[in-house]
């Protein structure tokens, strides 16, 4: 205790050297976090084309109700999310419990294979992509000589195919990498639970459900929210692999202020209340989710 | 029945692992074939490795998009390890009231998209007059906050008699951080340096707004302005996509362990 005491004093001494440390850091954070996040606010009541700008008021909000372009790319984007992310964490789930048993065959082979896609580049994994599916490509005549379809699937020229096409590239590239965090987590369980359960009689599955998915709870909320960050921003995977066609059949809200800040005549001040629409979304989902999260622990 | 269930596991794996790889071993093939035969899904080994090359090598200026990639990342996981380890340190051990309420703040903004920071980003270098430039790229993303983050909770088994010593043989509080904290937290210096530059390497969207002129392009920009022309030749593309992805690959196999540290290290 007197030892505890004494450190804590000398830790007030020192304590007049704490910014010279951390004082770099909050600055740029300053300017180059926090000043955006309150410029773009600014910005999302103005209106006008280039540097020209006037005051707007809530008017980029009312045209939001009557951009069928922006309401297709909010929806792209919902699609992406609530399709894709629960069938990645659920993939990665079973896989790391699979992994985690100590009598697995190859365990370590399996690992790195399955976590082999992170280190690609978003871009470089949706070139590759457009490659393998386009019409005559790999993936159509495999699954036609496996006689798995008929017909080859038109991935990347049909609105409903361009959208699968980009769920399963994400899901290759982000499941390996949500099942590392599961692995690192089920280290940490006493494997004497799985002993017991085991004696009284449950099932592999049940112990996956009973045992497992409960204990991985915050690590799940984490990577959820990771992932629900991640594909409310997806770019480079719309960029790259379909071009957010066919006619925006794919196109994110990402890509929508991308294209209303560099690729149209500029609107910065829409393409700010667009950013804002994702803050707003990201907040709303992340508090449902610390919210489910937080009373299923209870 | 077990021994069932034990086998579909296997296959369940190992067609897990095929579909992992498999775009690997498409993207080497790829790089020996022609564009036409690419599309059409030849799994065989071309000849025209040599000759997809050469494009590459005429299209684009190969040394100096890999110089300016290689620069940008260097520079970005220097500048960013530095900072962010001082912070982290910083946090962690001279803790106040006031300071926690920034980093916990710093956290917050952590959870706001790109989307919306990029704007105003551009704005700023374009009033500096610095678009089109190296700096434009690397500075905005030095004062990672993740990175703070991940310093910090390393610090927090960094053992604090080490710095109690330290002070009492006399040495000052940067010098303990330079002489004493770095050498023991190599671990964690080299798990971020990995992040920080693979994120660098691959980064898209930052550098595709702020560069513009073609001799300062980065692969990954190159890789898709050449996937995105009207016909793409897909035989050098697979070149550059491998060239591109052949440093994270290696920094992967040799590091395996800490680049898998440096992913998780934001639950530790």
């Amino acid at each position: 205790m007197n030892k505890n005491q004494k450190a804590k004093s000398l830790e007030k001494a020192y304590e007049k050297h704490s910014w010279g440390f951390i004082g770099i850091a909050v600055i740029m954070v300053l300017i180059f976090n926090v000043y955006p996040i309150i410029n773009s606010l600014v910005l999302s009541t103005m209106s006008g084309k280039g540097v020209v700008m006037h005051f707007n008021g809530l008017g980029n909000i009312r045209r939001l109700f009557d951009d069928t372009v922006f309401q297709t790319a909010l929806k792209n984007t919902f699609t992406f999310f609530i399709i894709q992310v629960p069938i990645m964490i659920f993939l990665a789930l079973i896989i790391a419990a699979f992994l985690n048993e100590s009598t697995l065959k190859f365990r370590s082979w399996f690992r790195t294979a399955i976590f082999l896609p992170c280190v690609t580049s978003l871009v470089a994994y949706s070139v590759l992509f457009k490659s393998m599916f386009s019409f005559d490509g790999i993936i159509n005549t495999t699954l036609l000589n496996l006689h798995i379809i008929q017909q080859p699937i038109p991935w990347l020229l049909d609105p409903f195919w361009a959208k699968v096409t980009i769920i399963l590239a994400i899901t290759w590239r982000w499941t390996g990498y949500n099942m590392i965090f599961y692995l690192a987590a089920l280290q940490n369980i006493d494997s004497s639970i799985y002993e017991a359960a085991r004696i009284d009689g449950a099932s592999k599955s049940k112990q996956f459900m009973k045992i497992t998915i409960p204990m991985l709870k915050p690590v799940i909320l984490f990577t959820t929210i990771m992932s629900t960050i991640g594909t409310l921003q997806l770019f480079d995977e719309v960029v790259n692999l379909t071009g957010g066609g066919p006619s925006d059949s794919t196109l994110t809200l990402s890509q929508y202020i991308y294209n209303l800040s560099f690729k149209f005549t500029p609107n910065f001040g829409y393409a700010a209340t667009i950013s804002y629409v994702i803050v707003f979304i990201v907040a709303i989902l992340a508090w449902l989710q610390f919210k489910v999260g937080g009373e299923r622990n209870a | 029945m077990r021994k069932l269930s034990e086998a579909l596991k296997y296959i369940f794996l190992i067609i897990i692992s095929f579909i992992s790889i498999f775009p690997f071993v498409w993207m080497i093939i790829g790089a020996t074939n022609t564009s036409t035969d690419i599309t059409k899904g030849k799994l065989l080994f071309g000849n025209q490795f040599v000759r997809n090359f050469k494009v590459l090598v005429e299209t684009v200026d190969l040394p100096q998009i890999l110089f300016n990639s290689a620069k940008i990342a260097v520079f970005t996981t220097l500048i960013s390890l530095l900072i962010a380890s001082l912070a982290g340190y910083g946090f962690e051990l001279y803790k106040s009231k006031f300071k926690e309420k920034i980093y916990a703040f710093m956290l917050l903004t952590m959870m706001v998209p790109f989307a919306a920071l990029m704007i105003p980003l551009f704005r700023l270098f374009a009033n500096a007059n610095m678009l089109d430039s190296h700096i434009a790229v690397i500075i905005p993303s030095v004062a990672s906050i993740f990175i703070i983050f991940f310093f910090r909770q390393n610090t927090k088994s960094f053992p604090l008699e080490l710095v109690q010593a330290a002070r009492v043989d006399g040495l000052n509080e940067f010098q303990i951080f330079f002489y004493i904290y770095m050498p023991t937290m190599k671990s964690t210096y080299a798990a971020a340096s990995i992040i920080v530059f693979m994120t660098a390497w691959n980064n898209f969207l930052w550098p595709l707004i702020i560069l513009q002129s073609q001799s300062k392009k980065t692969i990954t920009l190159v890789i898709s302005s050449l996937s995105s022309a009207y016909f793409p030749d897909f035989g050098v593309i697979m070149v550059a996509i491998i060239i591109a992805t052949l440093p994270t690959i290696l920094i992967f196999f040799l590091m395996q362990k800490r680049f898998v540290e440096g992913m998780l290290g934001s639950i530790k």
